[in-house]
């Protein structure tokens, strides 16, 4: 690669604060190798433990959503490069003014966008109180599913960060679109 | 009965359960991708002190923190003390948390708010 690029996808690091970053396929090794990591960034950057924490908590919560739908997806796919490469994800945390925001990326398919959506614009409706008693319903009557995921992990973002997800479907083609999401942590 | 002891993992809390004492102990962060996994050799030992259980028991919580998928888990754990305690041993839980973790302290109401144990609140300034 020429070393302007290199130094151009520096820059646009420097300038979004990007402090970690990481595209690849999500496997269940991946937090124990990089939570050490992002807990010693954020250490450095950040004084409140509060901040601190939910930053940890909610990384935790977004990559383990990826990495369980992950499993379950793209099964209409012979081609095993094909599906690894539709498995690589986009995980990044960035530092802003007001504290932290963790961004993902990942594929989705088509046929589950809408049920997706729906589910995240049903949570950002809801004020604190609201969000609290959603969760609160969800975990004493939801069920297991058969990998242990309880339904939670939306609505536990949510309610840890504090504020709206923010989030978009980018269609792909007639199978798949790209479903990212940023959570604003301060 | 056999003692559950487990040291603490990357993702896994520490575990001592003492059928001598009757004390439980969770101490640390629960993140495993599949929890059910982690939580079923605690169930299935609570199953077994619950037939001749002493007159106290008590689960002391000390959890840094932990993932949706263990919220369930810990809510089926939490359960099945409910039916230990209806059974006759006096159950009690405390619920620990950090200075400042308005998070954990709130999963402790969530808790408090479905499970009818008695629940204590203790706030440190480290777990």
């Amino acid at each position: 690669m020429q070393f302007n690029k290199i130094y151009d996808i520096y820059q646009k690091f420097e300038e979004r604060n990007i402090i970690f970053s990481f595209s690849g396929v999500i496997t269940s090794d991946f937090l124990n190798a990089v939570l050490d990591i992002v807990e010693a960034k954020v250490d450095y950057l950040e004084e409140s433990p509060k901040i601190k924490k939910k930053v940890l908590k909610i990384l935790v919560e977004c990559v383990q959503n990826i990495y369980y739908h992950a499993e379950n997806q793209f099964s209409f796919l012979k081609e095993e490069e094909t599906k690894k490469k539709l498995n690589n994800a986009l995980v990044m945390v960035v530092k802003d003014d007001e504290g932290f925001i963790i961004e993902t990326g990942n594929y989705i398919e088509n046929h589950l966008v809408d049920d997706l959506k729906e589910r995240i614009e049903n949570i950002n409706k809801l004020d604190k109180i609201e969000l609290r008693e959603l969760y609160r319903d969800v975990l004493a009557n939801g069920t297991f599913s058969d990998k242990g995921t309880a339904g939670l992990g939306m609505i536990d973002i949510a309610r840890k960060s504090g504020n709206k997800l923010n989030y978009s479907f980018l269609p792909v083609d007639s199978d798949l679109s790209f479903f990212t999401l940023s959570v604003n942590i301060n | 009965m056999e003692n559950i002891l487990r040291e603490s993992s990357a993702k896994t809390p520490a575990i001592n359960f003492d059928a001598k004492s009757g004390v439980l102990l969770l101490k640390g962060r629960s993140i495993p991708e599949n929890s059910i996994e982690f939580y079923k050799p605690l169930n299935d030992w609570l199953d077994l002190y619950g037939e001749k259980p002493l007159d106290e028991t008590t689960i002391d919580m000390k959890l840094e923190y932990f993932n949706t998928s263990s919220s369930k888990c810990i809510l089926d754990l939490l359960k099945r003390l409910e039916k230990i305690n209806k059974a006759g041993s006096k159950v009690s839980v405390n619920w620990y948390f950090e200075s400042e973790d308005e998070d954990m302290e709130e999963a402790g109401e969530d808790y408090q708010a479905i499970i009818k144990l008695p629940f204590k609140m203790i706030e440190v300034e480290e777990i």
